[in-house]
């Protein structure tokens, strides 16, 4: 009964987006206030039906109903519950049904909190809003239906792929989707500004707390998915340049420039139709991430299972989508008035560079994701393009990126004072060739990109440190006056220092755990010695033991510094009867200085030789934990930023507001 | 010009797009990985029987001058996929005909001759690669994996994975014939 519900409220939900997608912006035209207020009710109502099909399903999957057969699919009555409800978005039925979901919400967020942006943009924001719903509500009900149910109904489930049985990754999707889908709004508003004609700073402000919030879960979601990968996958390593992971980090690199170009919108009324673009894209990029992660079209560890129907359909989406919003972009952009000017040593300026090498980098990641799928389609060849590819191409736009990072906030709207901002930064350049010389007289030795990447890290924490400093006069007044400055400080400017330090932090784990790892792998029988980065770990051998849903093959580790007792780790080696499959459970030992990881694997291959040997991966990765700090700051800075006041939801109004140089950036 | 500029990014999309739908050709298989020793003659190799078991070892020279092409499986008792197969490839020797050798990658002789006595031997010869060698020239990518040979000792396919499942038998029920693996008037 329930599951039949479920069904026959997306139907209902369908039925209110058709309404949404033709009513509004049809009143928008004909100045109809009533046919423009229907998005008000129609985007609500969508939010509560898909909310319950979406509770129906996860009620299925609570009490295992097994005559469902996505809960047939990807549960198991034995699974602990909060597996089962993280079953939900399991599978690409289920996941798709909660990308929906948050495309409600974001649609009804803006029917309900949007009261001061004009009706008519709203009504063609909402209607535009609906095409998506109507697209993907449809795609879900004819293609995958979540809901379908199978006779006779089997004993038990099969489980959820085990490898997806955590925590992390239990709420890695919906922060994901949240970010992803939530440029949604930002491509709807695009889309009506176009139908508009009409690109103003009030528009930038509407937008912008719409993005920022996205762009926080995305930042949260990648983070997530990528500390999920390093603990769980059992390598070691916490980016691999997957294909999947490429499509989530595309709309973020694109967002991130879309966050700053806005800004200028807002404050110089410039870069219009560049943010418009921008706006357009990221959310192309999003839809193109769920198609390839949809429609096998490319190899990946993990991706959906294939099915060449859903993957032409959602290509029908995309081109809908992706190639009627450009096409309405070559139409209506040209005519869109050019604001104002600039130096080549501004403000403006700097965000313009900020934004050509965020663009390029991901150009870079989009030509190096598909270029396996160009070349076998051009010349029949099959090859991967892996880390070294992007290695080599991205890493240095980023460094670039990195200096411009640190010097755009001392920059000036409209034309800087080029000696002025010599001066103030003459001493932060000095402090990070200086760190790059402690780490250099520190470590001895590592490779030399390593080195030049420091001195971004160091250059970007001190420059964003000093610049805040300076706003707040630190040192040159007393503490308690520079205390009331900080505080009368916009929060928004508080984000920014915080966000910029974070990425400076990231870089700083990023480097540490890649230049300076150590890993050792070893067939290793009971008593086995290990020495890596000063720990001597003997291995006392491996028991079995039983989990709710698994065996386990359990090794002990005794780490030791220096004959002292450090801790005992105990890393798995996991299989799932039911699931047929096995996973690996590292352990860490985690510090800010850095992680021991070990992990465990029966011997796969050398039998002869090494009877009775278990294959241990042990690394210490230094700093690792300053990536997942890093990405905390981020998110934390991405908040403080969408709490300021001047960004509260449906704060602004449509009012020329004079440009001046005591707001912040950000 | 700044009409063109504005039509940029709409073009870019319509190329990809053309990519996408050539990409979602159902008979493409991403995983697919092509073996660069399709065409090319089969690698010299001399491999000792496995100890205790009275299947003589295979060479290359046994894969060579056959009237019909022959197949080569590589193989391993701990290898579960194999387990599977074996049915397979045992049902192919004993109902179509088909000539059969095996390669025992890195396995144990005393595993590896329980496992055939359990299961049944369909090979008529069997190299033991105990240390690996004869499957790097092979350009194994795991195993199982199986080749079709013909009597030039030109291979003339490539299994990756298990023959297993219909579509699985199928394409290679499809390259046996195609090679002439199999004799005239086989049942099938």
């Amino acid at each position: 009964m329930v599951p039949e519900i479920g069904h026959f409220a997306l139907a209902l939900a369908l039925a209110l987006a058709l309404v949404q997608s033709v009513l509004p912006i049809a009143g928008a035209s004909r100045r109809n206030a009533v046919w423009m207020k229907s998005a008000q009710a129609t985007a609500i109502g969508q939010v509560l039906f898909v909310a319950i099909a979406f509770a129906a399903l996860m009620q299925a999957f609570i009490v295992s109903d097994f005559t469902v057969r996505n809960v047939v699919e990807n549960s198991h009555s034995l699974k602990p519950m909060l597996y089962k409800v993280a079953g939900t978005w399991g599978s690409h039925e289920g996941s798709l049904l909660l990308w929906i979901l948050i495309l409600a919400v974001f649609g009804a967020g803006v029917a309900w909190f949007g009261s001061n942006i004009p009706a008519e943009t709203k009504a063609r924001t909402l209607s535009v809003q609906a095409w998506i719903s109507v697209g993907f509500l449809s795609f879900l009900l004819l293609t995958s239906n979540p809901f379908e149910r199978v006779f006779p109904p089997p004993l038990d489930g099969n489980d959820l792929n085990p490898l997806l049985q955590d925590m992390g990754l239990a709420m890695h999707p919906p922060l994901l989707y949240f970010g992803y889908v939530g440029f949604s709004i930002v491509f709807s508003f695009a889309v009506a500004a176009l139908l508009e004609g009409r690109v103003d700073p009030a528009w930038a402000r509407w937008v912008r707390p719409w993005t920022l919030a996205a762009w926080v879960s995305l930042t949260a979601g990648i983070a997530l998915g990528s500390w999920w990968a390093y603990y769980e996958l059992g390598w070691g390593g916490w980016w691999f340049w997957d294909p999947v992971e490429n499509v989530s980090f595309m709309p973020w690199l694109l967002g991130t420039a879309l966050l700053h170009s806005a800004i200028v919108t807002e404050k110089r009324d410039a870069f219009k139709s560049w943010t418009i673009l921008l706006a357009i894209l990221t959310f192309s990029l999003s839809l193109l991430g769920t198609f390839i992660v949809r429609s096998g079209l490319l190899t990946s560890v993990h991706a959906f299972a294939v099915d060449p129907e859903r993957g032409l359909y959602i290509l029908g989406l995309l081109a809908v989508s992706i190639g009627g919003s450009l096409a309405l972009y070559a139409w209506r952009a040209p005519e869109m008035e050019p604001g104002g000017l600039f130096r080549p040593i501004s403000r403006e300026a700097g965000l313009l560079v900020n934004n050509l090498i965020l663009a390029a980098a991901t150009g870079t990641v989009l030509f190096g994701t598909l270029y396996p799928l160009i070349l076998e389609a051009i010349t029949g060849d099959k090859i991967s393009v892996g880390p070294p590819f992007f290695n080599a191409a991205f890493i240095p736009m980023m460094l670039a990126l990195v200096v411009f990072m640190g010097l755009g906030p001392f920059l000036s709207w409209k034309r800087a004072d080029i000696a002025g901002l010599l001066d103030r930064i003459r001493f932060v350049v000095v402090l990070a060739f200086i760190a790059v010389l402690a780490a250099w007289y520190l470590l001895n030795g590592g490779p030399i990109m390593a080195y030049l990447a420091i001195l971004g890290a160091a250059w970007l924490l001190f420059a964003t440190l000093r610049e805040w400093a300076l706003r707040i006069r630190l040192f040159e007044v007393p503490l308690a006056e520079s205390a009331r400055r900080a505080r009368n400080l916009p929060r928004a400017s508080h984000g920014m220092t915080l966000a910029h330090a974070g990425v400076a932090v990231l870089m700083m784990g990023m480097i540490g755990s890649t230049g300076w790892k150590s890993e050792e792998i070893v067939f290793a029988a009971p008593g086995t010695e290990v020495t890596i980065a000063g720990f001597d770990i003997t291995f006392e051998g491996a028991t079995q033991v039983q989990g709710p849903n698994y065996i386990a093959d359990r090794g002990t580790l005794v780490v030791r510094r220096d004959g002292e007792l450090v801790t005992t780790l105990f890393p798995e080696r996991r299989y799932y009867p039911v699931a047929e499959s096995q996973t690996t459970e590292s352990a860490i030992r985690s510090t800010l200085a850095g992680d021991l990881y070990t992990s465990i694997a029966t011997p796969a291959s050398d039998q002869v030789n090494n009877a009775g040997a278990w294959t241990l991966r042990i690394l210490y990765e230094p700093l690792v934990n300053l990536i997942w700090i890093g990405s905390i700051l981020l998110v934390i800075g991405g908040c403080l930023s969408l709490s300021d006041r001047r960004l509260r939801v449906g704060a602004p109004r449509r009012a020329k507001q004079p440009a001046s140089d005591a707001v912040p950036a950000e | 010009m700044k009409r063109l500029i504005a039509g940029l990014p709409f073009i870019a999309a319509v190329i990809f797009g053309g990519f996408f739908l050539w990409g979602l050709n159902p008979d493409r298989d991403p995983n697919e990985i092509p073996s660069v020793l399709i065409s090319q003659p089969a690698p010299a190799f001399d491999l000792d029987p496995v100890p205790g078991l009275e299947t003589p070892g295979l060479a290359r020279s046994d894969l060579v001058g056959n009237e019909r092409p022959v197949v080569v499986n590589v193989f391993a008792s701990w290898c579960v996929p194999c387990r599977a197969e074996h049915a397979v490839l045992t049902r192919f020797v004993e109902r179509e005909g088909m000539r059969l050798f095996g390669i025992n990658y890195k396995d144990k002789p005393e595993d590896a001759v329980k496992w055939l006595n359990d299961l049944g031997n369909p090979y008529e010869r069997i190299g033991s690669d105990l240390s690996g060698r004869t499957g790097i020239e092979w350009g194994l990518s795991g195993v199982p994996e199986t080749f079709i040979v013909d009597g030039d000792g030109t291979v003339l396919f490539r299994y990756v994975g298990p023959v297993v499942g219909p579509d699985a038998v199928e394409r290679f029920t499809q390259a046996l014939k195609q090679a002439g693996a199999l004799p005239k008037g086989a049942a099938s």
